[in-house]
């Protein structure tokens, strides 16, 4: 099901992951969680922007503790664990912040 | 929390009441043409359909005389009929395992036994048609060919066995799976079912060393593509990504450091994990399990380990020499392949790993056993070996462990619920009924022995129950890898390689 954001139409696929990684925009995102009763904080965004600037190197998302690290760098230790980052995305950083961020969503056995 | 009623977990199980049709809602996305392709499939629905699968199902009754045996030899005694967890959680009768099978056996007797192509109805065979084919789509992906009805069926039908034919046979008309065929497809592309490339399995694994140094003071290697090292490791991506795997795979690392064998991973084959197998399909799990080879020639190694991951020790162990061996180039002093559990037991028996359990004495455990280890596969050299290796383990490396009730252990266990191509979103009520049985008897330890960690040696039943656990009041937390039991345990000194 498409979204609208600012009069833009936004492909998606089955489960509501962004179909054209390019195209992704901040706003989208807001309206994303939204749906999902999520406000973003300046926090959620820390993690976004991070995955979106990890993606752009290496064409995945963070694996977990690479994620936790880096962000127990930007906002502290006691929030690099994956604990906190549930907290921020209660139905699990790797899907819930992927799909924010317009990443596709991680797959295999996780 | 869910927008499904949530099974109600009984001190004594009970077997539901039938609920006709109450899944028939239930079936995962379908694969597009772009997942389809890579693998050999049509891209879609092909237009003579019926006629394809019919004759694909005679293919296969052909090539594999098992699978013949197990649609003709059902006598419908009804001992498999309350042995499924997707049964005992749904209550839908089309997941008892007799019912599953029916589903195929119906078009087999009607097109391949004198009976059904003259007295369809007297035998209850019926013609393929689109209702049977989303009654396959539906159901048949909601097996995940655990095997245990095929413990308690007199006449050892394998349910599994008929749930991948019928996956096999719907690939073939064009109807696949999105989950399952996705992955494959990124196995053959990037080399693992995440996607992960090469430069990002490097990264992750350095930022791996530097947090168990920080932990521990000592430089523990997670080498990666390093020619001439002694063991190939092999395991399932999601060790490199998720929690609680990663905490196994620091724990793979820290056993070899301590024993002092040098080891690699392969980028080529970074992946244990071998889903040809959930979809029934010879092929592609051949051409997965090729990789396996290959890395292990370019690398020059002298042993193969695999990792902890449920069905790809299944692959491994029972079908790996046919389909990529023969690996004569290996050391014969070693099994080909060793699961690191072998590993890590024959050198705790032989003293070689210094334990302090107490480091666990935070935790009470339990052991979940995995299907596919528990009943298609085994560890050591004596029977047994694949129920009795892992708990020795655990009891070296802890102080305080129980087992859960005798019925739902060993070659009885229960599957997570997620296993044989169903851990996917799309599929999550089913996903979480199918935990029932086993969240039952994870109940009954937790209350009166105080249970608090469950330990599990497969990637797919780790990712299962850290998701659907909360369900069922549990933490997520409470879902432990063995070696980071192993990896808590350990007494490591500085032994540089």
């Amino acid at each position: 099901m498409p979204i609208e954001v600012n009069g833009k139409t936004f492909e998606t696929d089955e489960e509501g992951y962004l179909a054209n990684l390019n195209e992704w925009e901040p706003d989208l995102a807001t309206v994303m969680a939204k749906e999902d009763d999520c406000e973003l904080t300046d926090n959620h965004w820390e993690v976004i922007n991070f995955l979106r600037e990890y993606y752009d190197e290496y064409q995945i998302a963070p694996a977990v503790r690479v994620l936790t690290k880096a962000i127990g760098k930007k906002l502290g230790k006691d929030k690099g664990n994956s604990k906190y980052l549930y907290e921020l995305f209660p139905y699990g950083p790797a899907k819930q912040a992927c799909k924010y961020a317009g990443l596709p969503k991680p797959t295999g056995c996780v | 929390m869910a927008d499904f009623e949530i099974p109600e977990p009984k001190e004594i199980p009970v077997i539901p009441r039938v609920q006709p049709g109450v899944m028939s809602h239930s079936a995962p996305f379908v694969a597009k043409p772009n997942f389809q392709e890579p693998l050999g499939f049509p891209g879609e629905l092909v237009d003579n359909w019926e006629d394809v699968a019919v004759k694909k199902l005679g293919e296969l009754t052909g090539k594999y005389r098992s699978l013949q045996v197990y649609l003709d030899s059902c006598v419908k005694c009804g001992a498999c009929t309350d042995k499924c967890h997707y049964y005992l959680g749904t209550s839908d009768p089309k997941n008892m395992p007799v019912a599953r099978q029916d589903l195929l056996r119906q078009v087999y007797r009607r097109y391949y036994t004198l009976a059904g192509q003259y007295f369809p109805k007297l035998v209850g065979a019926v013609d393929m048609s689109k209702e049977v084919l989303d009654d396959w789509y539906s159901y048949y992906h909601q097996c995940s060919q655990c095997r245990r009805c095929s413990v308690f069926c007199p006449y050892g039908i394998d349910t599994a066995e008929i749930s991948m034919a019928a996956r096999e046979i719907m690939d073939a008309v064009g109807q696949g799976q999105k989950y399952c065929n996705e992955i494959i497809g990124k196995v053959y592309k990037i080399g693992n079912n995440l996607g992960l490339p090469e430069p990002a399995l490097v990264d992750t694994l350095e930022g791996l060393e530097e947090e168990v140094e920080e932990d521990t003071g000592v430089k523990v290697r997670y080498p990666v593509d390093e020619k001439g090292a002694e063991v190939l490791l092999v395991t399932p991506s999601a060790d490199f990504f998720a929690e609680p795997h990663v905490d196994g795979l620091i724990g793979y690392g820290k056993v070899f450091h301590q024993a002092g064998i040098s080891w690699t991973l392969s980028s080529h084959a970074s992946e244990a994990a071998n889903f040809g197998m959930f979809i029934g399909s010879y092929e592609n799990m051949q051409r997965v399990s090729m990789r396996v080879r290959e890395a292990a020639l370019e690398l020059g190694v002298k042993r193969i380990v695999f990792g902890e991951c449920g069905h790809a020790w299944r692959v491994a162990y029972s079908f790996l020499n046919t389909l990529a061996g023969p690996f004569d180039f290996l050391d014969p002093k070693y099994p080909v392949p060793q699961h690191i559990c072998e590993v890590t037991h024959d050198l705790i028996k032989r003293g070689a790993l210094k334990l302090d359990p107490s480091a666990n004495d935070d935790m009470v455990l339990t052991y979940h056993d995995s299907c596919n280890v528990a009943r298609a596969s085994r560890m050591g050299d004596s029977p047994g070996g694949q129920f009795f290796i892992p708990r020795e383990i655990i009891k070296a490396v802890c102080n305080n462990f129980v087992d859960m009730p005798p019925d739902t252990i060993h070659d009885a266990t229960y599957c997570c619920g997620g296993g044989g191509g169903l851990l996917t979103d799309d599929l999550m009520e089913l996903r979480v009924k199918g935990a029932l049985p086993r969240m039952e008897a994870l109940k009954q330890v937790v209350d009166n022995d105080g249970v608090t960690h469950m330990a599990a040696i497969c990637a797919i039943c780790k990712s299962q129950f850290t998701k659907v656990i909360p369900y069922y009041g549990f933490g997520m937390d409470m879902i432990v890898s063995v070696h980071q039991l192993v990896s808590n345990a350990i007494v490591l000194a500085n032994n540089e390689q």
